[in-house]
């Protein structure tokens, strides 16, 4: 695999939505383009933590989705190990795996069978499927007695954990992590965080780790690209992003790069966007 | 490496299949309520049959048992395959609401292979459901089967399985075309095929587009078929011509149908349509 994990060249990709116009009668609505990213290009090489930093809405997912194969740009080429998203999506897929924001799972089946059935979706050895699936989850600290139990039964901390334990078990070249720590209490952050960097140490994966969370992108990654209104503002490490956007201000933070670069605070975006 | 794939694709059917059996597992009691629903569907048939005279009908100027098994056939093969399109539909809006439906557009797997194992799973468990109806309603009705030959009934059923998987996954299409509205629509697709395809009377009582459109619908072959040989003894030579028009049905709808699918998820990927809504 010499080809970059990620490589995307001049990626445009906007949504189309019809929306009525303050006053205009309710049957008058206009096509409205909302554009998520704007002519991105972006190479990621193998290994590695890489973070994508930006207030939501910033294109963040829509990256993700892109990569992920689930989600076509409008313009513009990706690849993944060489493989094009759109032209060999098999091949990317075989390579890829995803932790989202939300642990997707069918709440009424247990942990086991959600886990069996990604595994079956893989391909792999089936035979013990069981014993690898409980030794993923004790690393992960989820009690033996949850593993046979609902998901819907379960915490959103022990339901994430279970969302990282079914992307290890397909054993991807290329994580990607679109907010895997967004509303968790702070312990269980702490044990995701601490996960991912067991896995940074342990194994060959390329990790791209979607956050808003600035601390949490200075502790994990190795590089930090910052995103707002689907274009990439700055590209570097934690270190440099700081040393060369904030102003020479001392003890500088990444919500410091993003005020200077932006001339808005992180949560000023967020709420923004949200509205 | 084709061997591996191969072995990776039967891995991934079987995991589509059982992933459905554990989801009726864990929700066992709905599938009791479900199989009640089922029942009292086609015991009211029959009783409307067995009401025929009651409501006006001359003794003596039709058949009751016949007529009776007429409409219990429709009232079992429409529960069956309304049963197997839900199924189908629902997997893939339920997937949807889950929230898990990216998972399984991202997987490894090729969409024939995913289609087929939904429909596979809906097809042996909608004929396990219909069989236990089917055994109660003989029960029930006193049925006569002293006319008919299940060797070509069943050769009928199997044949129609094929356009049916082409059906079911044009219904698993329409809620990938509509978030909100595809399940409904699923249903409004149903309504027209219990219309035009003679569940309950014969096409000859139709207006003529009505006709047109039922000669276009599997499911009125594979009723034909199946009545005349549990009716009439129909040997399986007899119904040859039926079973070869369900098998040419078959061969275009899966095809078709995949085809449908595949623009479907295309426009699905281009528009943003597999987000979690609900």
């Amino acid at each position: 695999m010499s080809s970059p994990a990620v490589e995307m060249r001049s990626i445009r990709k906007s949504f189309r939505r019809r929306e009525r116009e303050t006053g205009a009668p309710w049957w008058r609505r206009k096509w409205k383009d909302a554009v998520a990213l704007s002519e991105l290009d972006l190479t990621i090489e193998a290994g590695g933590v890489t973070g994508i930093l930006g207030p939501n809405g910033s294109g963040k997912s829509t990256l993700i989705r892109i990569l992920g194969t689930l989600l076509t740009p409008d313009a513009g080429r990706a690849t993944i190990f060489g493989w094009d998203v759109v032209s060999e999506p098999m091949a990317v897929r075989r390579h890829i795996n995803r932790v989202s924001v939300e642990a997707a799972f069918f709440k009424e089946l247990s942990p086991w069978e959600n886990l069996l059935y990604a595994a079956r979706l893989y391909g792999g050895e089936m035979k013990g499927t069981r014993s690898r699936v409980i030794e993923i989850l004790e690393r992960l600290g989820l009690s033996m007695a949850a593993i046979d139990e609902p998901m819907k039964q379960l915490s959103r901390g022990q339901q994430q954990k279970v969302a990282i334990a079914r992307s290890f078990l397909t054993a991807p070249s290329l994580l990607l992590m679109d907010e895997p720590t967004t509303g968790l209490d702070p312990r269980s952050k702490k044990e995701v965080q601490v996960l991912l960097e067991d896995l940074r140490a342990e194994r060959a994966v390329t990790v791209l780790l979607c956050t808003h969370d600035m601390d949490e992108a200075a502790a994990l990654c190795d590089r930090v690209l910052m995103m707002d209104g689907g274009r990439v503002l700055a590209d570097g490490s934690p270190h440099e992003l700081c040393r060369l956007h904030a102003a020479g201000k001392p003890g500088a933070t990444l919500e410091d790069v993003f005020m200077n670069l932006t001339g808005k605070s992180f949560a000023l975006a967020e709420e923004k966007e949200d509205a | 490496m084709r061997i591996e794939v191969r072995h990776g694709e039967l891995n991934a059917l079987a995991g589509f299949a059982e992933r459905q059996l554990h989801v009726v597992k864990r929700y066992w009691l709905w599938e009791i309520v479900w199989l009640f629903y089922s029942l009292v569907s086609v015991l009211s048939i029959g009783f409307l049959a067995s009401g025929l005279g009651a409501l006006g009908a001359p003794k003596g100027t039709f058949d009751l048992r016949a007529t009776q098994l007429y409409l219990l056939i429709g009232a079992l093969l429409w529960g069956y395959l309304s049963l197997v399109f839900m199924e189908a539909a629902f997997a893939i809006s339920w997937e949807r609401w889950e929230g898990t439906i990216e998972y399984t557009f991202m997987a490894p797997v090729r969409r024939i292979t995913h289609l087929m194992g939904i429909c596979l799973f809906a097809i042996g468990y909608g004929l396990a459901r219909t069989l236990v109806v089917l055994v109660v309603a003989a029960l029930a009705f006193n049925l006569d089967f002293s006319h008919a030959n299940f060797v070509s009934a069943l050769a009928v059923l199997a044949a129609s399985t094929v356009p049916l998987i082409g059906l079911s996954i044009l219904t698993a299409v329409l809620p990938l075309l509509s978030p909100q509205k595809g399940e409904q629509m699923s249903i409004a697709l149903q309504g027209f095929l219990l219309l035009v395809s003679g569940v309950y009377y014969p096409l000859t009582v139709l207006p003529f587009p009505m006709q047109v459109a039922g000669a276009l619908s599997p499911l009125t072959y594979a009723l034909s078929g199946i009545r005349r040989s549990l009716l009439q003894r129909a040997s399986v030579e007899d119904l040859l011509p039926t079973i070869l028009v369900l098998l040419a049905m078959g061969a275009v709808m899966i095809p078709l149908s995949v085809w449908v699918f595949a623009w479907a998820e295309t426009r699905a990927k281009r528009l943003g349509l597999l987000k979690r809504s609900g």
